[in-house]
């Protein structure tokens, strides 16, 4: 059923803090989630800029990847107080609301297009000091206390295990995957003790003002425990730096730059090799929801042009792959 | 032989129609519209270098397992392989050959992408 959502944000206003709402605007929407912008009107400092998250389809806690947004909710409020930047949590919607499993968070000025980001006039003065901030913002969020927060633990054996039965329940056979797998396994990092992740810590997903950098760590729901090391590569995977590959950090920065500013924060010491084991897994990863997502068009689950296309970036992480391969994991 | 027009020329004429249309379209089918622009082109590619980066490949397949067979038998021969680590980064001429058949693949998927070698 369709939900009235300007009509509910009218009626929420108040306790907003303003009197209405104006430019209510759908900015995305997959198949459960939908992103809203609009602009709070009639309050004190005046007109607020604001997003509206809140889930359109159904949701199966314990089998899903995903938070539920009580549980983003939370985490920006966490990330806020260790001192990670965050789009500040306006409300966590309750069902009196009508809006569902929803929430609000104040709207952070900046980029979020990784392109623009890498390549950009503008961004050109920031770009170099943003793999340091990154690792500083990834300190932080990894000293969040996890015990409170209703999040799923994943190690790398536990990523490869899962990984891989998608795979093989695809029916694709892809050489170098079989050979990620493989290498993989047998080279696990030794453990280390579990932090809080983000999950999803990468370049498209991170707020970036021209002058300050990184305003706001964005997209939280794939949030879960685990080795800080996978934040930290996940930015540096060559999917997300868009066409600057030569800059292992989200296309922007160096390695060091990211290591040296996490340390710097109180991060626990994490070696470059350990980051480029969890780097490879992360192009392994990203190469198999690519593969999944063209299954869910040859299933006819989801009829678009966009899904069997990303099917084509399989070969991107495989030549990734086979790159981190030749040098040694 | 089927040419007047040819398959590539057919596939060019409609991306280049999708594309007139893209300024006039809202965002969404602008994205998907560019999105499906690209799918074109890639059928274009894969029209014009396809049969030859396949009979590469399986050339280099041929090479590295030392038996003949179409190209989709020796894929699976080498995916069993490596697999059950029979094979694997150790085994000479394996990572180039897979980079070789790779490299091929992405001129048809994503000509533009840049992966650094090193990683």
């Amino acid at each position: 059923m369709e939900v009235d959502i300007l009509g509910h944000l009218q009626a929420l206003a108040p306790k907003l803090g303003g009197t209405g709402v104006e430019g209510v605007q759908r900015l995305s929407g997959g198949a459960s989630m939908e992103t809203w912008a609009f602009t709070l009107v009639g309050g004190a400092p005046g007109p607020a800029e604001m997003i509206l998250r809140r889930r359109s389809g159904p949701f199966n806690a314990a089998e899903s990847r995903s938070t539920s947004l009580a549980t983003e909710a939370a985490l920006i409020q966490a990330a806020h107080h260790v001192g990670a930047p965050v789009a500040p949590l306006v409300r966590l919607c309750e069902p009196e609301d009508g809006l569902g499993e929803a929430h609000i968070t104040g709207r952070v000025a900046g980029e979020t297009l990784g392109r623009k980001i890498v390549a950009g006039e503008a961004f050109a003065a920031i770009r170099p000091r943003l793999a340091r901030q990154c690792g500083q913002i990834l300190a932080r969020i990894h000293s969040i206390p996890g015990e409170a927060l209703d999040l799923k633990t994943a190690d790398a054996l536990g990523e490869l295990d899962r990984y891989e039965a998608i795979y093989r329940a695809s029916g694709a056979r892809r050489p170098v995957l079989e050979l990620a797998f493989h290498h993989l396994r047998g080279n696990l990092p030794p453990p280390l003790p579990d932090v809080v992740l983000h999950g999803d810590f990468r370049n498209g997903n991170l707020m970036i003002h021209p002058e300050t950098g990184v305003a706001a760590v964005l997209d939280w729901e794939l949030s879960h425990r685990g080795d800080p090391a996978e934040d930290l590569s996940w930015l540096c995977v060559n999917s997300w730096r868009f066409g600057r590959s030569h800059l292992p950090v989200g296309g922007f920065g160096h390695y060091q730059d990211l290591l040296d500013g996490y340390a710097e924060a109180g991060g626990t010491a994490i070696s470059l090799p350990r980051l480029r084991y969890w780097q490879a897994l992360g192009s392994l990863k990203w190469g198999v929801m690519c593969l999944m997502m063209y299954a869910s068009y040859a299933s006819g689950a989801t009829p678009s042009v966009e899904r069997p296309m990303i099917g084509r970036r399989v070969s991107e992480t495989e030549l990734d792959l086979v790159h981190l391969l030749e040098v040694g994991l | 032989m089927i040419e007047h027009p040819r398959a590539e020329e057919l596939v060019e004429a409609v991306a280049s129609w999708i594309e007139s249309l893209r300024p006039s379209l809202p965002p969404r089918d602008a994205f998907l519209a560019r999105v499906a622009a690209n799918a074109l082109a890639t059928v274009g590619r894969e029209l014009a270098q396809g049969p030859a980066a396949d009979q590469a490949t399986q050339a280099r397949l041929v090479a590295l397992l030392g038996h003949e067979g179409d190209l989709a038998s020796l894929n699976a021969d080498l995916c069993d392989r490596l697999e059950t680590g029979e094979m694997g980064v150790h085994t000479p001429g394996l990572l180039a050959t897979l980079k070789a058949n790779i490299i091929d693949q992405i001129a048809i998927d994503q000509p533009n992408y840049v992966s650094q070698p090193g990683g």
